[in-house]
């Protein structure tokens, strides 16, 4: 069953992957920040260990305020190894991730279906 | 907003809240597409602002409302420049740990300065480090790069 909260769609695909697309082209201010958190953590503490795929292809801009989000995100994920995946990065904004070496900390894909090999 | 003679900064006085500087990056993106600037160009001017007024108005005010930001820009055909000031203590941007480092890499901040010094043509700081400068040159295509090409959705 596919699921909407403000800030993104979630598809469960295969049974336990779950396809979080984020939906806002801008994502900057910190409100949008906190909702998207308070989206992210019930679905890691209810899908544990979680299969996550986070679908950036809607996404044209962010600050590093969603960097410092993933980082949080992805802790709690790994504590519980759990899997993380990104997906869709538009070439500007891959950019950021490259600048701040976190294209080395976060498994990266360049389409949902890439990210999608391997878990399903 | 008025367009500002060329060669004439403009000085403006905002207060203290994110509402604030989002308007007025608003307004500065506006005028930066009627100059001319690219996507590209457009994309590293709106990630430095975002990041500058983060740093002014959460880290530099401590998020005290009453307290101001002070701005100065100049926004030509061939460059974009703008100063942006806050009333905090300052910081020393050199003495940041670097988050490029593996043992910064999982913390959940102090990147916004490393991002302003990439995406911008130059970046000075002064003396107290509550003012950060920053400059952005007009990209010219190249082959194969059309980073003048209009914006789309940008803002």
């Amino acid at each position: 069953m596919d699921q909407k909260s403000p800030n993104m769609t979630i598809d469960y695909v295969g049974g336990d992957v779950i396809v979080a697309t984020l939906v806002d082209e801008k994502i900057l201010e910190e409100s949008q920040i906190q909702a998207l958190e308070s989206s992210f953590l019930p679905l890691i503490e209810e899908n544990n260990p979680i299969k996550l795929v986070v679908d950036f292809s809607q996404v044209r801009f962010l600050t590093s305020s969603v960097l410092g989000l993933l980082i949080r995100l992805s802790k709690k994920i790994y504590e519980s190894e759990g899997i993380l995946r990104l997906c869709g990065i538009q070439p500007k904004i891959y950019e950021i991730f490259k600048i701040t070496r976190l294209d080395k900390v976060f498994d990266i894909y360049p389409t949902r279906q890439e990210a999608l090999e391997g878990l399903v | 907003m008025a367009a500002n003679p060329e060669c004439s900064p403009t000085q403006l006085e905002l207060p203290g809240t994110m509402e604030a500087a989002e308007r007025l990056c608003g307004e500065l993106l506006q005028e930066a597409v009627r100059k001319g600037f690219g996507e590209e160009d457009l994309f590293a001017i709106h990630l430095a602002l975002e990041e500058a007024f983060v740093n002014a108005i959460q880290h530099g005010n401590q998020g005290d409302p009453s307290k101001k930001i002070h701005v100065q820009y100049s926004i030509t055909p061939s460059r974009f420049e703008i100063s942006i000031a806050d009333e905090g203590p300052g910081f020393q941007p050199d003495a940041l740990p670097d988050p490029r480092e593996p043992e910064n890499l999982y913390k959940c901040s102090g990147r916004g300065v490393l991002l302003i010094r990439s995406f911008m043509d130059q970046v000075q700081y002064n003396s107290k480090g509550n003012q950060v400068r920053m400059v952005k040159f007009k990209s010219k295509p190249g082959p194969g790069k059309d980073s003048n090409s209009p914006p789309q959705n940008v803002l």
